[in-house]
């Protein structure tokens, strides 16, 4: 990487975790908005750890109001800003979680894309409520171990597979929507800044793997990200006007089996009887992605 | 009401909604955001069709999905410093609850006419107040109109109450469902020039800018979190006086004045007196009206400010009386008394005034409240006047012969 | 502190938090083996890394936590985690 990273305008002295996944993808963001933009930014751990009053880590305007009304307060920011004549060169982007993007507030963000605003949304998907101590969502993979999807006696975790959140979200009629991983910094860099830069409701789906949540050590969190990509069970990809325009290859797909074991999550699907079965739906789940997208 | 002579050549004849949407386009609002709701809709509508028809400069409408999200976009568009406005009513402001305090806890002055209805279930439409009151602590400033002209001129009133420095707080202006929004009446319609004297620019300190970015909506732990709602309570002390001063200045521009915090009508000598908010007191009026012309000393107490609740003013109003009636269009189900009866009773409580107090609680779900109806309530409290309180509060006309 | 209206915060304000003490393992750069790539810098979660006149990095051992993310990011093998002794 012989050219510098753009600059970036999160602050450190943030509370988040060491090897944080929620402060990589707001930094990365940023680098890719720049310093004109009005963050708005959902209740989760990024709302938290960045700003604990009197302070803050944000060094653009920021705001949080609730935990699933992101999408309609980036509306009326976007609304102020044209009403007041201010909107020219300013960018809108709403920032939130799984949770808050894809179950709690996922009807204020549908409303925010309906209507065409002109912004964009970045969801930070760590596959689980990690800001109240890691229980289920519906970004949490099949087979994951949660607070409220544990393994047990008849249970091999959670039940059910991801929403397939971009499609949702093309299904609007987005002009963009992305899905990126933390483990591709440059990448997410670059849709970030494409989607700021188009007319309308852009998505950016962020896969953000979480050391606490997941159950790895802190210095594997761009490592985990990689190993998502490098299995195929996160496909990274552009969607414009509905087409598919790009996709990230996968020359030679790892075994889902490599990620899984570096994960406390899914732990138990090496120790219980029938795991192996399970993890063949899971391998089944990586096949389907590199067929779907084409990633191969 | 006090109207100026000249007011009566102004004269319209229009529906109350549309006289409220009129003055909500003359405060000059920036951002409008609303879902539609029963009886609110035709506010909306006549909103939209101001916008469609370029009446309103520098305002974008957002027609959102929900009124979870009419209020919570206000948030972001109040906070990067549009003067902001929404209509709702009943089950549309209980899906709001949540961001009420927020919008009120973040000190934005988003300001919101409630066209009041009942709240299910039973599913109903029609006019009580449960659903403002029930809103009561979220710590919005909360005014009830009496007819559709206060309706309308309290918008201006409002907004500039809201957006004073000392005070920064969201407000509801109240008007009944049906009986003021649906209504055709002789109205003026606020004048703009009036307006623009009467009501400043929005001018907050603090917006979302990237020019100075600061960072709205931060979390507050045990060591702070107490002044943050100290200061809310201190602001909304501060509105107590700028209530009355906004519609002594209102009277002064316009040559209207629907009273300050309170309105007092045939108070002075009064041994009873009947106390309320909202368009019943029109009906009051006229029965106290019969009574006074066969020289029973009775008065009204229109209570115009629900949020800050004016303590004072109340104590005073109604410390003479031999006996005051409060009627509640709202219920505290399992205390069995309306708010206003039951912070009326609180706020006479340490004074070393004991006069008796009643409550009835009335209109719920719209059902009628008819002279002869007031008429017996005047007779208990005269009853109680004279010989103390056998009932405390009750429910005012329940069909027995259904239960 | 005098607490804004509405709680307002000032840009970039965490700084008053020094989060370096939360660090067990501190990283320290093998300058000869480091190329310069940069990685290291940006795959900083507490923007900890900047980059100095002579295009090696350094760390600012005040926010630093000593996560060891760029120790396992660097292409060189030049970042070493070292135990901190408190």
């Amino acid at each position: 990487m012989s050219k510098p990273a753009p600059k970036t305008y999160l602050a450190p002295g943030h509370r988040g975790c060491a090897g944080c996944c929620d402060a990589l993808a707001a930094k990365f963001m940023l680098m890719g908005t720049g310093p004109n933009t009005i963050v708005v930014n959902p209740t989760g751990c990024l709302e938290v750890m960045t700003t604990p009053f009197p302070e803050s880590a944000w060094k653009v305007p920021w705001i949080h109001s609730l935990f699933e009304n992101g999408g309609a307060v980036a509306s009326g920011v976007e609304a102020a800003l044209k009403a007041l004549g201010r909107k020219e060169g300013i960018k809108v982007i709403g920032v939130g979680g799984d949770g808050s993007t894809m179950d709690i507030g996922i009807r204020s963000l549908s409303g925010a894309f309906e209507r065409g605003h002109d912004i964009t949304y970045v969801c930070v998907d760590n596959e689980a409520y990690m800001n109240t101590g890691i229980q289920r969502s519906s970004g949490t993979p099949f087979d994951a171990s949660t607070t409220t999807s544990p393994p047990g006696k008849i249970s091999f975790g959670n039940p059910r597979p991801k929403k397939n959140m971009p499609a949702i979200m093309v299904a609007h009629g987005s002009p963009y929507v992305a899905t990126t991983s933390i483990g591709y910094p440059r990448d997410m860099i670059k849709k970030v800044k494409k989607a700021t830069e188009i007319e309308g409701p852009a998505y950016i789906h962020a896969h953000a793997p979480c050391p606490t949540g997941w159950g790895f050590d802190g210095s594997k969190t761009i490592e985990m990200a990689k190993l998502a990509v490098e299995t195929c069970l996160w496909p990274m990809y552009e969607m414009e006007n509905g087409e598919l325009t790009q996709v990230k290859k996968v020359k030679n797909p790892k075994p889902v089996e490599e990620y899984l074991r570096a994960q406390k999550r899914f732990k138990h699907l090496f120790t219980m009887d029938g795991g192996d079965e399970e993890i063949k739906k899971i391998q089944a789940t990586a096949d389907w992605n590199i067929e779907f997208y084409g990633l191969q | 009401m006090t109207v100026n002579v000249a007011d009566k050549d102004k004269m319209v004849v229009v529906e109350g909604s549309y006289a409220v949407a009129h003055a909500a386009k003359v405060c000059r609002p920036n951002v409008i955001s609303a879902y539609p709701i029963t009886p609110q809709t035709h506010i909306v509508e006549d909103l939209s069709q101001f916008i469609a028809d370029g009446e309103i400069p520098n305002c974008e409408y957002i027609n959102v999905e929900s009124e979870f999200s009419a209020i919570s976009a206000l948030v972001g568009s109040s906070a990067v410093g549009a003067r902001s406005y929404s209509a709702t009513t009943s089950q549309g402001l209980l899906l709001m609850h949540e961001v009420l305090f927020n919008a009120s806890g973040m000190r934005l002055p988003i300001i919101m006419t409630v066209a009041n209805r009942a709240v299910g279930a039973p599913i109903n439409i029609w006019n009580d107040h449960q659903d403002s009151i029930s809103q009561r602590d979220t710590g919005w400033l909360q005014l009830h109109a009496e007819d559709p002209q206060e309706s309308a001129d309290m918008l201006p009133q409002i907004f500039k109450v809201a957006e004073d420095k000392d005070v920064l707080l969201p407000g509801m202006a109240c008007m009944d469902g049906f009986i003021l929004s649906h209504v055709y009446e002789p109205v003026v319609l606020l004048e703009q020039d009036l307006t623009d004297e009467f009501l400043p620019a929005y001018d907050p300190e603090y917006v979302l800018d990237p020019a100075n970015p600061m960072s709205f909506g931060a979390f507050a732990a045990p060591d702070t979190y107490e002044e943050f709602r100290f200061m809310q309570e201190k602001a909304m002390q501060a509105a107590l006086p700028k209530i009355e001063a906004a519609a002594k200045e209102f009277g002064e521009i316009y040559g209207r004045f629907h009273g300050g915090l309170i309105d007092e009508y045939l108070t002075d000598d009064a041994e009873v007196i009947v106390m309320s908010m909202g368009s019943i007191l029109g009906t009051v009026k006229d029965v106290v009206d019969e009574y006074r012309a066969r020289g029973e000393k009775i008065g009204v107490l229109k209570v115009r400010s629900f949020r800050p609740f004016p303590k004072e003013q109340i104590r005073k109003a109604i410390k003479d009386a031999a006996a005051v009636v409060v009627l509640d269009k709202n219920i505290s189900i399992g205390l069995n008394e309306g708010a206003l009866f039951t912070e009326t009773k609180s706020c006479m409580y340490n004074s070393r005034c004991d006069i008796p107090i009643i409550g009835y609680t009335i209109g719920h779900g719209g059902r009628d409240v008819p002279r002869e109806s007031v008429a017996k309530i005047i007779e208990e409290a005269k009853k109680v006047a004279s010989s103390g309180i056998t009932v405390e509060s009750q429910f005012l006309d329940v069909k027995e012969e259904l239960l | 502190m005098k607490i804004t209206s509405g709680g307002v915060c000032e840009p970039g304000s965490t700084l008053a938090n020094k989060t370096g003490g939360w660090r067990n393992f501190r990283p320290v750069y093998d300058y000869d083996k480091c190329t310069k790539c940069g990685i290291c810098e940006i795959v900083c979660p507490d923007m900890s890394i900047s980059l100095r006149e002579d295009d090696f990095f350094e760390y600012n051992y005040d926010y630093c936590k000593g996560c060891g993310i760029c120790a396992n990011e660097c292409p060189a093998d030049a970042i070493e985690m070292v135990l901190e002794e408190k």
